[in-house]
């Protein structure tokens, strides 16, 4: 807990100095790790829902790379953006959906579960691609009025694209939900304890369900953001371990959204400090070793946090109503 | 009075076995029956029938007369039942109010209210007399405090039946007979109360009627006033069974194991052993008292290698056993009856012959160099099913096919078996039905007579009472007192065991 908050104070400490020396730059770091990170927050969002009902998902990078693919080719197609933000997300649903169908109801083990979907993602992308196909644009940037014009604040926060703004809001939805409804209790005491919640007459099941879905869902608007709001084009392999990353700040930021946002902000920093180093030619590394930093950096995060977080203790174990 | 719950012909198999046959029952208002039965006679399955978590096969459930769904536990809720589960229901890390508010949340909008929560839990325990502090987290809490959760959470939705699984398995005396005090209070405001149990002491003292089970069927129903703890025994079991253990007065001789200043941590890495110092003398049982959770489990497993010890040491006969070395330590004379037999005694998918060598199976006469000597096996294997009763259609058969009691034998033959200096027996005859208690006793008693040094942990107060020479009472890691077993009392020792001053 506490080099948490030392990691926290050093970064805010250090952003602080560094605004100091160069505003505009800075203000371009920060604002780009913005842009790299929300799409792992969210990406992680979805593995907080699962593991906290007791679904382990590493389908996630399945999730992402499905439901871009659906929301790019339909936005293309159509040429509506809309149109492709919701087949996105109807793609991520179903995907959540099919983690639930294996891994709820056929009680298949969820590492497994989750594998079939990256492949099946992985496969079925592959497949359909075709390439040459362009959406006409990514949905635009929209400055919120006021907000904007705060030194720092304005262009960091409130300079982006519709769905960052939508993902910062949900993880916040999220989060309060979590803790504060009864959906979240309920939740919760599922991904810890499932025979209380049965016994206290809540279905297992259909919260598990519902809540993979959802969660799937997240995963899909995950995609949509990185398809159509950030790059603009789709291409094999296109989520590139985002989905993997995510878990690892899932369990950086302890199964808590606000945790793991945190965790994805930190991981973002990094990566635009890096590029930044690269573009102004500071440091002169091979441009394959500033490609492993994600990877590095996760590890690096999952070594600090290994043996001191706890996972909900139920994840991974099919319910079993009759062994009540 | 009013029938509150009717069962009709409840039937529900499991593959390969039937759990409940025909089994008919019913509870009035402001009654409580008694569920006696052994493990495995099907008492669990059967409230577990009439609270929707297990699905019968046939058979009806009446609820106040209302007809209610297999398998609906919501139906169940809403017609007033409440369920205290033998497994405690809580979530470990949650508060109290969180748990006993789960799955019915007071609400302000789409949000809990928190407030509210908490007021309804401290209006509850004030209304019932049972006291808990709302904003504890529920693992930090003592088993005691946990149950009375439990009651609480299955109290508050207004319960006219209250179905409680084994509620007394895991408390000490004092708080069993709170317990039993709190049961007739409700019952006596008009609750209908199914209480189930294995314990006959208990069901002497505070059930109406009681309803014996074997087998999956009902065996009898009787009071107390027509019957007594033989005559319950006798229905539960099928035939005479002697509850007293026979034994002889021990012979006692030299210190054999000795336990020195031993320290050693639970899995959460907090202090479970904390200076803990005995001494055993061959030809005696050792009992060691104590409600679960207070380091017995830690200290067994520390004398036996399977737990790094912190300080100290355990010395047999003078030499000191090696730490974190189970098959050293067996080595030098210490057999080790496990608490947890599924995990620690037994190899499931094995057959019963290489479990009964699971520790000498590289020894002679059981191997020769690499070879393992298969006459050797089979002659070791056909002669301890003989002589410790296990029933079992081969020694061939996998140990995970017996039942409850005869994994228990082999684990207990194997052990027993090998002439050994130290017995460490733990838990040796928890869920284990009354005949294999009756013959596993005599094991006991046996290995004390041929001069061994038994040292007996057990949750059980009564069996620490009639098998031990000496008593050790155990409280938060050390011992309390040690008692001669001949003037041991059992409020006294029960006292002790809840750690108040004796």
């Amino acid at each position: 807990m506490r080099s948490r908050w030392l990691m926290f104070a050093i970064t805010f400490i250090a952003i602080l100095y560094f605004y100091m020396r160069d505003s505009l730059v800075t203000t371009s770091v920060i604002g780009t790790a913005i842009t790299f990170g929300l799409p792992l927050a969210m990406a992680a969002m979805v593995g907080i829902m699962c593991e906290r009902t007791g679904i382990v998902n590493i389908g996630i990078e399945g999730t992402l790379l499905v439901s871009s693919f659906v929301g790019f080719f339909t936005a293309s197609a159509s040429g509506n953006l809309i149109l492709g933000l919701i087949s996105a997300v109807a793609m991520g649903a179903i995907s959540g959906l099919l983690l639930s169908l294996l891994a709820v109801t056929w009680k298949m083990d969820q590492i497994i579960a989750g594998t079939i979907i990256n492949i099946l993602a992985t496969g079925l992308t592959s497949f359909f691609y075709k390439q040459g196909h362009t959406i006409p644009s990514t949905f635009p940037e929209v400055d919120i009025p006021g907000l904007s014009s705060i030194p720092f604040f304005g262009p960091v926060l409130f300079m982006h694209g519709p769905l960052t703004y939508a993902g910062i809001i949900l993880i916040f939805v999220l989060w309060v939900a979590l803790y504060k409804t009864p959906w979240g209790l309920r939740s919760r005491a599922v991904g810890e304890h499932p025979s209380s919640a049965d016994t206290a007459g809540v279905s297992v099941i259909k919260l598990r369900y519902l809540n993979v879905a959802i969660a799937g869902a997240f995963g899909g608007l995950a995609g949509a953001y990185l398809t159509l709001e950030l790059v603009g084009s789709w291409d094999r392999g296109f989520s590139a371990g985002k989905g993997f990353t995510a878990l690892a700040l899932m369990i950086f930021g302890r199964w808590n959204p606000i945790g793991a946002l945190g965790a994805a902000i930190f991981f973002g920093t990094a990566q635009a400090v890096t590029n930044q180093l690269m573009i102004t030619q500071v440091v002169t590394i091979p441009q394959q070793f500033t490609n492993m930093l994600p990877y590095v950096l996760t590890i690096l995060i999952l070594a600090i946090s290994a043996g001191k977080v706890r996972a909900p203790a139920a994840e991974g174990q099919p319910y079993e109503k009759e062994q009540a | 009075m009013s029938t509150l719950l009717e069962l009709t012909n409840i039937t529900k198999t499991y593959p390969g076995v039937v759990a409940n046959e025909n089994i008919s029952l019913s509870v009035n208002k402001g009654e409580i029956v008694a569920l006696l039965g052994e493990n495995g006679a099907g008492k669990s399955t059967l409230v577990k029938a009439v609270f929707g978590l297990v699905r019968p096969d046939s058979g009806e459930i009446r609820i106040k007369g209302d007809l209610i769904a297999a398998g609906d536990t919501a139906a169940a809720i809403n017609h007033g039942v409440g369920m205290v589960h033998q497994h405690f229901q809580l979530v470990p890390v949650m508060s109290v109010t969180e748990n006993i508010i789960l799955g019915d949340e007071p609400r302000r909008g789409i949000f809990i209210d928190k407030k509210k929560a908490r007021e309804e839990v401290v209006a509850l325990s004030q209304r019932y007399g049972l006291e808990v502090d709302p904003d504890a987290i529920v693992e930090d809490l003592p088993v005691g405090m946990q149950q009375r959760i439990e009651i609480l959470k299955a109290l508050r939705k207004d319960v006219d039946l209250l179905i409680l699984d084994e509620p007394t398995a895991v408390l000490t005396p004092q708080e069993i007979e709170e317990l039993l005090g709190v049961i007739k209070n409700l019952a006596s405001t008009g609750v209908g109360v199914l209480f189930i149990t294995h314990k006959l002491r208990e069901v002497m003292a505070v059930a109406d009627r009681v309803v014996v089970l074997r087998n999956g069927k009902t065996a009898g129903a009787t009071t107390p006033q027509e019957t007594n703890e033989e005559g319950l025994a006798q229905l539960m079991v099928g035939r005479n069974v002697v509850l007293q253990v026979d034994k002889s007065d021990a012979v006692k001789q030299g210190i054999v194991l000795s336990i020195r200043d031993l320290q050693a941590n639970d899995d959460r890495k907090h202090t479970a052993v904390d200076g803990f110092s005995l001494d055993v003398h061959a030809g005696e049982i050792m009992g060691i008292a104590g409600v679960e959770g207070n380091g017995q489990r830690e200290l067994v497993e520390a004398i036996c290698g399977m737990r790094p010890r912190l300080m100290g040491s355990v010395l047999v006969d003078g030499q000191e056993t090696p730490d974190m070395a189970p098959h050293k330590v067996h080595r030098m004379g210490i057999s080790h009856i496990p608490e947890d037999r599924e995990k620690h005694g037994l190899v499931a998918s094995y057959s019963i012959e290489d479990n009964l060598v699971l520790n000498q199976f590289d020894q002679p006469p059981f191997a020769n160099g690499w070879i393992r000597n298969a006459t050797a096996l089979e002659q070791n294997a056909t002669n301890l099913v003989e002589n410790f009763d296990i029933r079992t259609p081969s020694i061939k058969t996998t140990a995970g096919a017996l039942s409850g009691g005869n994994k228990q034998k082999v684990v207990v033959a194997r052990e027993l078996s090998q002439n050994t200096k130290v017995v460490v027996a733990a838990q040796p005859t928890r869920g284990v039905d009354v005949g294999s208690i009756e013959f596993i006793h005599k094991q006991l008693v046996s290995a004390r007579d041929n001069g061994a040094a038994v040292l007996l942990v057990s949750a059980e107060l009564d069996e620490i009472l009639s098998l031990s020479d000496r008593i050790a009472v155990m409280f938060g890691g050390k011992i309390v007192a040690i008692l001669d077993g001949k003037d041991a009392d059992r409020a006294k020792i029960g006292r002790m065991m809840a750690g108040l001053a004796s």
